[in-house]
């Protein structure tokens, strides 16, 4: 069910409410567009991959831009129990990556806890009719009955979108993959699990090498686990990886075989004071992500986004606060599970403006240039045909005003954890729950 | 790298001073008073050092328990003496409670065959 919603709206970048799509049944896991943003992936924690394509610009409606429209859907991955070691794998799709296209198919990496699966999806618009020794329908002729012989041709059929998958990569891993990461060589790609990190090659299933391993001889002295992984946008040496104490380590594969010494080494400084039982937790990075310039990394902990330069270690060189207002919530955030949840953050295009998601279906927009933020809602009773995406304000004690929500307010089991920003558009993709956002910017 | 917990500048909280607590909210960061109503909730947290509680927990998601050799030794205890067998409680560790195949959760069949299959 999807329906088409128009929206003017001038206070952000993104203000246009485009498509609602509702996935059947199941919750979202990962958002992903492809190189050029024709396509879009989303994974769902039942191991279903579904594809949008964006439609070819209408020269009769040219103020109207490309609609996304479901291209393919597929299983990905299904549960399996590992008898050998009593533990349950989810089918849940924890990341898609897309690699660049390089003929006529699309290739995606798609992973759950366990194993990355290399997926090609093709379109047929041709199949062959004609064959001597089988009817149209399949059936095998009689070879006797048959008196004469022709060619079989190819002829136009309905198009049908197939997803086969071309590799599997499994067994490589023994705690939960967290990250993959397409290498600038588009040869390898790396899978990062709570404690180690491999490289693999596409071609090759039965091998991965073990880059970083920060598994402690004996688990009682284990402190950190890897939280994300990524390789450097052009370096294909050079890659990142963040930790549940909120440090993130940037490695050279050209200096070691195993990168467990690290390049650099981002971490800022705590004030002692600061300190509480919660500070660590909530330091723990959930997602790191590379600028498309290769200069600078972005990196969202629990309540703030930080943007760091790749030349100076010891501290961000910006600093977001995306809902400081939980700052007194924390026990109870605590309590509920809810500090613990993983929250993503992306770049535009341009490496000007910073996106992430929050609690109460809101995600926030940081311009870096003008330093100004916008807080939007991604909900279906707020957007009716001509609406405008108001911007949203949490208030913090004291008087609400009338648009306002106040913190204990918010529906925190709506969270927006997965959004995607277009390659070069202002377009962007909004996973709530298992509602689907696409919105992109007014168009004049 | 930081001061471990329970040294420095932490503050107790008596009943008492809760009341104050809140009212001055402004001398005391709002990451401590919430700190200390947690301690006030759960007063055995944060005895194990960093975050290694958290951790091992992540590390071990997914984990069910089913030993086929436990399963099978019970089965032909059974024949000779009566066993309880596993109660409703599914998530019990093995001991005297046997888990049954049908305790874990169902399968979903898979879309592809196996080869060993028929």
């Amino acid at each position: 069910v999807w329906c088409f919603l128009d929206a003017c709206g001038t206070q952000a970048a993104v203000t246009e409410i485009v498509f609602v799509f509702s996935l059947p049944a199941d919750i979202i896991s990962t958002v992903e567009f492809n190189h050029t943003g024709e396509l879009l992936a989303t994974g769902d924690k039942g191991g279903r991959v579904v594809i949008f394509q964006r439609e070819q610009e209408s020269k009769n409606q040219p103020h109207r831009r490309g609609e996304y429209n479901v291209y393919s859907t597929f299983q990905s991955h299904e549960p399996e129990f590992d008898y050998l070691k009593s533990l349950e794998i989810e089918e849940k799709i924890n990341k898609i990556r897309w690699l660049p296209q390089q003929n006529a198919a699309y290739f995606l990496l798609s992973t759950n806890d366990k194993t990355v699966k290399l997926w090609k999806v093709s379109e047929r618009d041709k199949r062959p009719e004609g064959y001597n020794l089988k009817d149209e329908d399949g059936r095998l002729r009689d070879p006797s009955m048959i008196t004469v012989l022709r060619v079989p041709v190819l002829r136009p059929m309905d198009l049908m979108v197939e997803a086969t998958p071309r590799r599997v990569f499994a067994n490589a891993h023994t705690y939960h993959i967290n990250s993959i990461s397409v290498n600038s060589d588009y040869e390898t790609y790396m899978s990062a699990d709570d404690l180690r990190i491999n490289l693999w090659n596409f071609e090759i299933t039965n091998q991965s090498f073990n880059i970083v391993d920060i598994k402690p001889a004996n688990m009682e002295e284990l402190t950190e686990v890897i939280t994300a992984a990524e390789f450097h946008p052009h370096h294909c040496n050079t890659f990142v990886y963040s930790s549940s104490k909120g440090t993130i380590r940037l490695c050279d594969m050209r200096t070691a075989a195993l990168c467990d010494r690290h390049a650099k080494f981002f971490e800022e400084p705590e004030d002692p004071s600061n300190r509480s039982f919660f500070s660590e937790i909530i330091s723990s990075i959930s997602d790191v992500k590379f600028s498309h310039s290769g200069r600078y990394i972005m990196t969202r902990d629990y309540l703030t986004v930080k943007v760091w330069d790749l030349n100076m270690e010891n501290r961000p060189i910006e600093t977001y606060q995306v809902h400081d207002y939980l700052r007194s919530k924390l026990c109870s955030l605590y309590e509920n599970d809810c500090i613990f949840d993983k929250f993503e953050c992306v770049w535009n295009g341009s490496d000007s403006v910073i996106m992430t998601g929050s609690y109460n279906n809101f995600f926030r927009m940081f311009d870096r240039n003008t330093k100004r933020d916008v807080t939007l809602e991604a909900s279906r009773e707020n957007s009716k045909p001509r609406a405008i995406l108001k911007p949203r304000k949490v208030c913090v004690g004291g008087k609400r005003r009338k648009d306002e929500i106040s913190v204990d307010s918010l529906d925190f089991s709506k969270k927006i954890l997965h959004t995607a920003w277009h390659p070069s558009e202002n377009i962007i993709a909004v996973a709530a729950t298992n509602n689907l956002y696409i919105f992109q910017d007014k168009v004049n | 790298m930081a001061a471990p917990l329970g040294t420095g500048a932490f503050t107790e909280e008596t009943g008492q001073e809760k009341q104050d607590t809140q009212e001055k909210d402004r001398a005391i960061p709002p990451e401590r008073a919430e700190e200390a109503k947690l301690k006030a909730k759960y007063p055995n947290l944060g005895q194990k050092p960093g975050g290694s509680d958290f951790l091992m927990k992540r590390l071990q998601k997914g984990q069910k328990y089913f030993d086929s050799g436990d399963y099978n030794m019970a089965k032909a205890k059974m024949k000779n003496k009566q066993l309880p067998s596993a109660g409703p409680d599914k998530n019990l560790v093995t001991g005297d409670h046997i888990p049954t195949p049908q305790d874990l959760p169902q399968r979903k069949s898979s879309l592809v065959t196996s080869k060993l299959a028929g």
